[in-house]
């Protein structure tokens, strides 16, 4: 899998990591990051003695009104720069003002509640933030540089310590750069509310799509169950009665039991075909039953190991039920697996999910091996996927799903 | 003698055609109700010999029965029960069994009704206070290969499962094509490995079910 964050790269093979464009650009952030900052130091300190100092004549409110409005800046270019260590872009936030004009859009944004937490993140890369990034490009590039300069006789162990120190420079200006990245991440991506409402509304009709699927499925489910079902069993017995009239080695009787035997097998189709379409242990007894029931009918040996305070939202037990049950399918169908692992747990706010295998590994979600099914529901349910897969395995597939469960 | 007998189901054609192939059977029905409220009411009042209820019921329209029969078990001890369902679960299965230990419980897919012979075997056998658990768990036990199971050689993983079915070893010896000193060796063996204390063989059997439903 490409990586989308600096973070992700470090994962690749080292030959790769250190080829790849990946430390160079962690590199230009922190850099960025010092440039950003100091500039922002200064005119936040100017604004701030500006503001305190003309507090006393009222005036001062403007200066201050000036250093949260500043905050929005800084914001906006953070978020491009996050674009170096992180391909996923940030949207903007902010809303559009009403009106043209500065006093509008003042207005707008010190009303808007991202407008206060751009301020938090300012104050804190002032405070903080860009020092870090001055203290990680000091450590990892400025000192073997320093001791490599002073090289002589004596010193030269320093000098051995100076060239770790930079052989390492990759790792900890892009593992640090990392870090900061999901900090900024943190406070500058929009919350739900702020999203676009044309975005908002993508994400929310293709919640609705897959939920109204989900919905039919059930209802077909149901019907099968309720009418199919209960007519077939009312049939079986219609039979049975006839076979207890029937003398045991009449031809009647012969044909009785071929008939129930028949029976017996469209009984196992039909409930195979429910199990596909809904399976009613899940509506009836949760996900974590589910789970177990679809891996004691797995190929291979599936250890379950799932944990839930209680019952999911249905969309979400849904979703995720299909997420596992794919996954594990792509297992049995790819992988040469031995024996796969579910392990799904409640973080705070996150379901998280993991479902593994002991098998070759190499799956690609671009070549259409089912991994990139899942992506929709994923989506829909505003949860991420990280899949590890090197060839020769093993495969994971790690997934985290927005919930209030625990 | 026959049996007094308590049906439960919520499906009117189904229950008329239970309560046909019991009496059929050679048995009497005693109260035939449609939900899991008026089955608790029945039992009190009528105490029969052999409950067969549907898991799921009004006025919930979950598993209302099986919670019905388990309340039922916990409140007279030794009550047989025979819980039909459309599906089978685990989790069903173990709470069903987990009551008064195992002794005089069944739990079978609906569309078994359908053998009749078969039925009447699970029927007479829970009444008799023996275990009856549907193929179709016992199969999905066998197939996770849990630990104290792997003791057992196929055939006697294959033994325990027509067991855990409620076959006498009669026909366990009829359905293997082998001989009855050979079944006796084998359910001989399975005790064994399965640790289960000397006891009348017919407990021991409840026994040896339990320990593959709990595997």
């Amino acid at each position: 899998m490409r990586p989308r964050t600096a973070w992700q790269a470090m994962a690749l093979h080292p030959l790769s990591f250190l080829t790849s464009a990946w430390p160079w650009r962690s590199l230009a952030y922190l850099a960025g990051g010092v440039l950003v900052g100091a500039v922002a130091a200064l005119v936040f300190a100017a604004g701030l003695v500006a503001g305190v100092v003309l507090l006393v004549v009222l005036v001062g409110v403007a200066p201050l009104v000036g250093v949260v409005l500043s905050s929005v800046t800084v914001a906006a270019v953070e978020r491009r720069r996050l674009r170096l260590v992180d391909l996923d872009a940030l949207p903007d936030p902010h809303r559009a003002p009403p009106a043209p004009g500065l006093r509008a859009w003042a207005a707008t944004r010190l009303r808007e509640q991202v407008t206060w937490r751009e301020l938090l993140f300012t104050l804190l890369s002032v405070a903080a933030l860009w020092w870090l990034d001055l203290l990680v490009l000091a450590f990892s590039l400025g000192l073997p540089v320093l001791l490599f300069a002073s090289t002589d006789s004596q010193t030269w162990p320093w000098t051995v310590f100076g060239a770790i120190v930079l052989l390492a420079s990759p790792y900890t200006v892009t593992s640090w750069a990392g870090a900061r990245a999901a900090f900024a991440r943190t406070f500058l991506a929009p919350r739900d509310a702020e999203l676009g409402e044309a975005l908002r509304e993508v994400r929310a009709s293709r919640a609705r799509l897959i939920d109204s699927f989900d919905a039919e499925r059930v209802r077909i489910e149901r019907d099968l169950h309720d009418g199919v079902q209960q007519h077939l069993v009312s049939l079986g017995v219609t039979l049975g009665l006839m076979r207890l009239d029937a003398p045991d080695d009449s031809p009647l009787a012969t044909g009785l039991d071929e008939a129930e035997r028949r029976l017996a097998a469209t009984h196992a189709e039909l409930r195979s075909l429910v199990r596909g379409l809904h399976p009613p242990v899940l509506t009836d007894h949760g996900l974590a039953a589910a789970v177990e029931d679809f891996a004691a009918r797995f190929p291979l040996p599936v250890d379950v190991d799932l944990v839930l305070p209680r019952r999911l939202p249905r969309p979400l037990e849904t979703g995720a039920y299909y997420l596992i049950s794919e996954a594990l399918t792509n297992v049995a169908r790819h992988s040469g697996a031995n024996r796969a692992w579910v392990h799904g747990r409640c973080r705070s706010d996150l379901l998280v999910l993991e479902i593994g295998d002991d098998g070759c590994g190499g799956a690609e979600p671009d070549e259409g091996t089912g991994l990139t099914g899942l992506a929709d529901r994923l989506t829909a349910l505003e949860g991420r996927m990280r899949i590890s897969s090197p060839v020769g395995g093993p495969t994971l597939v790690h997934v985290e799903i927005p919930c209030r469960c625990a | 003698m026959p049996l007094r007998v308590a049906v439960a189901e919520d499906a009117v054609l189904l229950r008329e055609g239970l309560v046909e192939l019991v009496r059929r059977f050679g048995h009497r029905v005693i109260a035939a109700v449609g939900d899991a409220e008026a089955l608790v009411a029945a039992v009190a009042a009528e105490r029969p010999d052999l409950l067969i209820t549907d898991v799921r019921m009004p006025p919930g329209d979950a598993d209302d029965g099986l919670r019905a029969a388990v309340e039922l078990r916990l409140a007279h001890p030794g009550l047989p029960v025979l819980v039909l369902s459309q599906y089978v679960e685990r989790s069903c299965a173990t709470r069903l069994l987990d009551t008064g230990g195992g002794a005089g419980v069944g739990y079978l897919l609906k569309e078994r009704i359908a053998a009749v012979a078969d039925f009447r075997t699970a029927v007479e056998r829970v009444a008799a206070g023996g275990t009856v658990v549907d193929p179709e768990v016992i199969n999905q036990l066998l197939r996770r290969g849990p630990d104290p199971l792997e003791r057992l050689s196929p055939r006697e993983q294959e033994v325990l499962g027509l067991m855990a079915q409620g076959l006498s070893n009669a026909n366990l010896a009829a359905r293997l094509f082998i001989s009855a000193a050979a079944v006796n060796k084998h359910i001989g063996n399975i005790f064994t490995k399965l640790d289960l204390p000397v006891d009348t063989d017919g407990h021991r059997r409840v026994l040896a079910v339990l320990a593959l439903l709990r595997a």
